[in-house]
């Protein structure tokens, strides 16, 4: 595992868009007065031709993004996850979902690592609300690596993709030499057969130290990461449900609407197994130090070894 | 324009009211009183103005047409199947199961729709992103949006003037069916949408005010727009809500209602004279 310094995948992001813009002439990017905040400031600086601050008017960027889309560009429309696709759900509904037009949207500041800002800002809904759109692709990658190479799967992907950013500083765990990244396929962090640890996004180092942890302690379990919550991977859930019999989800999230329901519709129709979703308990955050809250809320790697421990004895 | 010009352009927008008629009345349901204010600067915009081709509708150079008022598209679908984009026939089941004439336009499988709309202040903000994406490819096409009203009541709208007028977007111009009528009532009583001129000069745009009944008076509108450089238009049409079909003008009741039977027999025989006149 490379072990190298935290950077947040909202940084990533902004890389990955400057990467892509230099191949790419049909890329506009988009933002809501918070390029500096969702680092589209990285790509502005670099390509100030092609980017647009739309002001803070997140249901207008996201209708300029369809008809840049309808005329042939692919746009990339970044805010906060809460206002990308809360305060401009209908919009990303009706003008992007519908017609099936390639924008990319991207969610920042997801989940309740937002920190000091508190609940206003805290969006854990942002799943579930991209979750209802028919045809729409959702990503929610890990780390700095899984970010990058998900912004650029992004780009290659014809249609609407809603990809979930962190503000958070996190480790870049992935091993570039050795990460490959596909739409809607999971990777199997770590093998084991007494239970499968599904999660996504920020928390998925987390889940991966509090997997290792519990190894020690005579507890095999297997990790996946599913970085991809729609399409979700059927395949490797179903298989995860024959051989482990027992399922745990973690993510960042509302347990209503993200990866836990994900999960558990595609064993309960194919494979039932009792599936224990870990995330935000369908309660709204608050202020305080991003590190602190997932501490509070059980999401860091002790929280979540804890947990998981004690969801084995059920 | 010449007199025969504007005479063949009457006797389309006639046929145009015609289909709009006939697609309502076969749907049992759908929205006669903005279609038929709209018509006449759809037929204009497809008949005389914009660059576009039935036999080539995805062309990237071609004009384009956003209908914001989404709900108006029995006229539009009218005005797109005289143009030959589709059969007429289709119009006969507009809005039935498995037609491809949605009660809203549908992009993805309406040839010469140019982008789904039907949500209210949704349509001028995907036309900005149209007129953008042209000044950023440097391709000289125009792009046109109609917009009603009731529906400027949308803070949308003006995000999207705000955006247009930012960004310089000449190439973009805006129509507004100003029938004064909406569905709970007047304009004027349900919001209050006072000054739309002077609401869109204040956020940079130029402000024509016409009558969108005079085919004179739309051409030398949309010319002038053309000549207008670094600010978007926006022309507002003052329009009779229905108009063609006497029982419908100016009736708020007809704002989203089918005819039955024998009110359509009226309608028909109504806008059948008409055209006859025109023929004369």
């Amino acid at each position: 595992m490379a072990e190298s310094k935290k950077i947040a995948t909202r940084e990533s992001f902004g890389m990955a868009l400057c990467e892509l813009a230099e191949k790419h002439d049909d890329i506009v990017v988009l933002d809501a007065d918070l390029a500096a905040a969702t680092k589209t400031e990285i790509f502005k600086k670099a390509y100030p031709d092609r980017f647009f601050d739309c002001g803070i008017a997140e249901g207008n960027m996201i209708g300029v993004a369809a008809g840049l889309a309808a005329a042939g560009k692919v746009p990339f429309a970044a805010s906060f996850a809460m206002f990308a696709t809360g305060r401009a759900y209908e919009q990303v509904r009706n003008s992007v979902g519908y017609p099936h037009l390639n924008v990319k949207i991207a969610g920042s500041h997801a989940g309740i690592s937002v920190g000091e800002d508190g609940a206003t800002h805290q969006c854990c809904e942002d799943l579930a609300l991209m979750r209802t759109i028919p045809g729409m692709v959702i990503l929610n990658p890990a780390d700095h690596y899984e970010m990058m190479a998900a912004t650029k799967a992004a780009y290659e992907y014809n249609g609407p993709v809603y990809i979930r950013l962190g503000r958070l500083a996190i480790d870049s765990f992935n091993d570039p030499d050795n990460y490959s990244f596909e739409i809607g396929k999971g990777i199997t962090l770590e093998e084991g057969n007494d239970v499968t640890v599904i999660a996504t996004g920020l928390v998925v180092y987390e889940a991966l130290k509090a997997v290792r942890a519990l190894k020690e302690k005579g507890i095999n379990a297997r990790l996946i990461n599913m970085h991809t919550i729609k399409p979700i991977d059927k395949d490797i859930i179903i298989k995860a449900a024959k051989e482990t019999g027992k399922i745990i989800t973690v993510e960042e999230h509302n347990i209503i609407g993200g990866l836990g329901e994900a999960v558990a519709a595609v064993t309960a129709e194919n494979c039932p197994v009792p599936v224990y979703r870990i995330g935000v308990e369908d309660v709204f955050g608050h202020s305080g130090p991003a590190v602190g809250l997932l501490s509070e809320f059980g999401l860091d790697a002790a929280g979540l070894e804890k947990k998981i421990a004690e969801l084995m004895n059920k | 324009m010449d007199k025969s010009e504007i005479l063949e352009l009457k006797k389309t927008a006639c046929n145009v009211r015609l289909w709009t008629v006939e697609g309502v009345f076969n749907a049992k349901s759908g929205h006669p009183g903005g279609s038929l204010s709209a018509a006449d600067i759809m037929t204009y915009l497809y008949f005389k103005e914009m660059k576009v081709d039935p036999k080539d509708s995805k062309n990237p150079d071609r004009d384009r047409f956003v209908l914001s008022k989404g709900h108006c598209c029995p006229a539009l679908y009218a005005v797109l199947a005289l143009k030959g984009f589709f059969p007429t026939d289709e119009i006969k089941v507009l809005r039935h199961i498995g037609a491809m004439l949605q009660g809203h336009p549908d992009m993805k499988n309406t040839p010469g729709i140019d982008m789904s709309s039907g949500s209210l202040g949704q349509g001028i903000s995907a036309a900005c992103g149209m007129a953008l994406a042209g000044k950023l490819s440097g391709k000289d096409y125009r792009v046109f949006a109609m917009l009603g009203d009731g529906e400027c009541e949308e803070g949308q709208v003006w995000e999207a003037a705000m955006f247009a007028s930012h960004n310089k977007l000449d190439n973009l111009t805006v129509f507004v069916d100003f029938n004064g009528l909406q569905i709970d009532g007047t304009v004027a009583d349900v919001a209050g949408l006072s000054e739309l001129d002077k609401k869109f000069a204040s956020f940079g745009f130029e402000v024509i005010t016409i009558d969108g009944h005079d085919f004179e008076q739309i051409a030398d509108a949309v010319n002038k727009a053309k000549e207008i450089k670094d600010k978007p238009t926006v022309i507002i049409a003052n329009t009779v809500k229905g108009k063609g079909v006497s029982f419908m003008e100016n009736q708020v009741g007809w704002h989203g209602k089918a005819p039955n039977a024998e009110q359509y027999q009226i309608a028909m025989d109504e806008l059948r004279e008409q055209l006859k006149a025109l023929e004369a």
